[in-house]
């Protein structure tokens, strides 16, 4: 066992047990743990927008001498760099600092020109590929023959998925009172819809049990990085289950003495 | 007030209690769960298997460690196949978070495969990691008209034109199809627009949230596969003989969700007998 | 000039957008390359302002001395600790604290945060899933077939209980999603065409 990784996978371990606190109730190491997680996050997120962003899209691309690298100001070879390289870039360089005019309140106006711009590229290629993707092939995917040749309950199964996505649209167009007989295929639709969710919920609840199941493995994993590493990895092993126990025993002592217990968020 | 009323008024607290015990139980012991493979999960296995070596396929690694539990067992399962059959592997990463479990992804896959398929995996001949951009749709269609575009380098910084295996590879067209994994709603770019635009074939592995929302396009034929969630990669697993932790996984599922219908049923009798006494409505 | 402008622009490149679609032409493709890759760039700025905004906060916490002010200090150093980790000088991505800090801080963190959904809908299923109405009663039944289907206790119901969750799903669920999606693929079109014709500004802030 290597004391590195367990030493590691031990923090890993205890950092999991500080957050899973928080199904007891609000505590200060849940806010630890909760508060780490946004700080390491948005560091993480920094650096890959910093390597993988703005460095190859910008910076390498206007300076393009490879002897030299693009902070190399003082360096002889800074112009040589600049004027190989493709030094047009600065102008969307230029236009998205002034995006950061957002927080000026005077002039804040300014960041509206780059914003404009991502705003009518992202607005203007969905028209065309929403339309295409998400309206005009899933109707002609539903309005076909049905095909009882494939059998008699692939036919009828045709049949109902052309009938349920009519009726749910129905039910989707509030412009007209849901009365008579298009209320009565709009409720037909929200059955359609109901059993959708139903599918839905189904599946979700294995999806989440999953995330819960991973965890469970880990701490499992980790437990048998310590068993089988020797004494020193049992140790390890012990002291943190003997915190934890601790904590569990100071808080059932507590609510044995009838002092109330705020519960948690949800 | 009779049992069930009692019950279903419980702390929730004990729920929570007794969902980790029925977990830590089961994860514990070691059982087979039979699994049985659909169609949509084949598709993807029989894709990968009709893909000649040297040939090409784009991995988008599009997940958060959110939905690692979820997501990596199909990442590793379909990787690690490809791989084994001599494929060649173009990987991006447009989850913001999801860069680093990639490449982590990546190391340990390069590992296993040498060490189950007696294969030396060189990082730029048969693999190569593009990494993250930010704002998925561009992206996506920016790679449609050249890699080049919004990757002009790799993750570690390597101009992608000095990349071995990079050269003659512009865009969509030279690869034979895109396998997506993701639990971000980044999917429906993918489909519109690497699929819509380019016709791109397009496979998706997703989160069981989102699994049961995304049949419509794979009957459309928008997508060719479509893995759902722990019990999809547990299929996966099975078809390619590596058992792995979604198998295991889902073992415990099988009786988690069996607390949890239970949980359903005595909080439906406590619900009916309220009812019943007149004090719900 | 300082609306007039921005609608402007939106209007060109969101009309440009649409239009080079239908436009195979050499010269309308290297256009669209050419947007494409400013509007990467410009949009990695637009990411950072984020980050600015969580130093500002946390930072304005601190001073104020709001409740629970010691944890902004706890976000601002995991926050930079990372930052210096990653630097190029000291290995930048691969880097072995960078590595360390992001497999074993994290990833445990950001996987546990997101399980604790599983006692949530637990908690949820217990307690507000009940078969009120008859729509209830339908969803429930539905989600209690799918939650059965890889059950291997059932003997030869589970087998029926397996084909009528995949019907369930490739038949009526798909009806439902698809109608769904046929509708949000209108509202998606409305929505853009209102942006680039200048209706809705909200993209704008206030003045």
């Amino acid at each position: 066992m290597s004391w590195d990784t367990f030493l590691w996978t031990t923090l890993a371990v205890s950092l999991t047990l500080c957050t899973f606190s928080f199904l007891y109730r609000d505590n200060p190491f849940y806010k630890f743990s909760e508060s780490l997680f946004v700080g390491v996050s948005a560091g993480y997120f920094v650096i890959i927008l910093w390597y993988n962003g703005l460095v190859p899209t910008l910076f390498d691309r206007i300076w393009v001498d490879p002897s030299q690298q693009w902070y190399q100001i003082w360096s002889g070879g800074w112009w040589s760099g600049l004027v190989t390289g493709k030094w047009w870039y600065i102008i969307p360089g230029i236009l998205g600092l002034l995006m950061w005019f957002r927080f000026s309140k005077k002039k804040g106006w300014i960041s509206r020109y780059p914003i404009a711009f991502y705003i009518g590229i992202a607005t203007g290629a969905a028209i065309p590929l929403e339309m295409q993707n998400r309206v005009n092939r899933q109707l002609a995917d539903t309005l076909i023959s049905p095909n009882f040749s494939a059998g008699f309950i692939a036919g009828i199964s045709d049949i109902i998925i052309v009938l349920g996505v009519i009726c749910g649209l129905f039910y989707f167009f509030f412009s007209v009172a849901h009365k008579g007989s298009f209320g009565a295929v709009a409720k037909m639709g929200i059955y359609i819809l109901m059993i959708g969710f139903g599918a839905s919920f189904g599946y979700t609840v294995m999806g989440r049990i999953s995330l819960f199941i991973e965890r469970v493995q880990s701490i499992r994993d980790w437990v048998r990085m310590g068993w089988d590493g020797g004494a020193g990895g049992i140790v390890v092993i012990w002291v943190v289950c003997l915190i934890v126990l601790l904590l569990v025993l100071l808080e059932l002592m507590k609510y044995l003495r009838g002092r109330p217990s705020e519960g948690t968020a949800q | 007030m009779n049992i069930f009323e009692r019950i279903s008024r419980l702390d929730r607290r004990w729920i929570y209690l007794i969902l980790a015990a029925v977990v830590v139980i089961t994860v514990m012991l070691k059982y087979e769960t039979p699994i049985r493979i659909s169609p949509e999960v084949r598709s993807v296995y029989d894709f990968v298997e009709a893909q000649p070596p040297g040939s090409y396929i784009h991995m988008a690694i599009d997940y958060d460690p959110g939905s690692l539990a979820e997501m990596h067992p199909m990442t590793y399962a379909i990787m690690e196949q490809a791989l084994c059959r001599k494929l060649k592997i173009i990987m991006t990463a447009l989850s913001p978070n999801g860069p680093g479990m990639a490449e982590q992804a990546m190391l340990d896959i390069m590992d296993s495969v040498k060490m189950h398929c007696g294969r030396e995996v060189v990082y730029g001949k048969d693999i190569v990691f593009l990494g993250y951009k930010p704002y998925p749709g561009i992206v996506i269609l920016s790679m449609g008209q050249n890699y080049r575009l919004s990757f002009p380098s790799d993750y570690y910084n390597t101009p992608l034109d000095s990349i071995d295996m990079m050269k003659g590879i512009a865009n969509y067209g030279d690869v034979n199809g895109i396998i997506l994994i993701t639990g971000t709603s980044g999917v429906d770019y993918w489909i519109s627009y690497a699929n819509g635009r380019y016709n791109a074939p397009l496979a998706v592995g997703l989160t069981g949230v989102m699994a049961a929302d995304y049949y419509p396009y794979l009957r459309s034929g928008q997508i060719f596969g479509l893995m759902g969630g722990m019990l999809g990669a547990a299929e996966y697993e099975k078809l390619v003989k590596r058992p792995g932790r979604a198998m295991e996984a889902m073992r415990v599922q099988v009786w988690t969700h069996i607390v949890i219908i239970l949980f359903i049923i005595i909080g439906n009798i406590g619900y009916l007998i309220s009812r019943r006494k007149g004090e719900v409505k | 000039m300082k609306k007039e402008i921005p609608l402007l622009i939106v209007f060109v490149s969101g009309l440009f957008m649409a239009v080079q679609f239908f436009v195979p032409h050499s010269t309308s493709e290297k256009i669209y390359e050419f947007v494409m890759e400013w509007t990467i760039i410009i949009g990695i700025f637009a990411l950072a302002l984020g980050i600015w905004s969580l130093i500002r906060v946390s930072v304005n916490r601190i001073r104020r001395r709001t409740p629970n002010w010691q944890y902004s200090i706890v976000i601002l150093a995991g926050m930079f600790g990372m930052v210096i980790f990653g630097l190029s000088f000291l290995g930048g991505v691969r880097s072995y604290m960078f590595r360390h800090f992001f497999d074993y801080v994290m990833i445990p963190l950001h996987a546990t945060m997101f399980s604790l959904l599983a006692f949530f809908i637990a908690s949820a299923a217990f307690r507000a899933f009940r078969a009120r109405t008859a729509l209830a009663t339908v969803l429930l039944l539905s989600a209690l077939i799918l939650m059965l289907r890889f059950n291997p206790y059932l003997g030869p119901l589970g087998d029926q209980d397996a084909a009528l969750a995949a019907w369930i799903l490739n038949v009526p669920n798909l009806a439902a999603k698809r109608a769904i999606i046929i509708g949000i693929g209108l509202g998606i079109v409305a929505t853009a065409l209102k942006v680039i014709l200048g209706i809705e500004r909200g993209y704008m802030g206030s003045d």
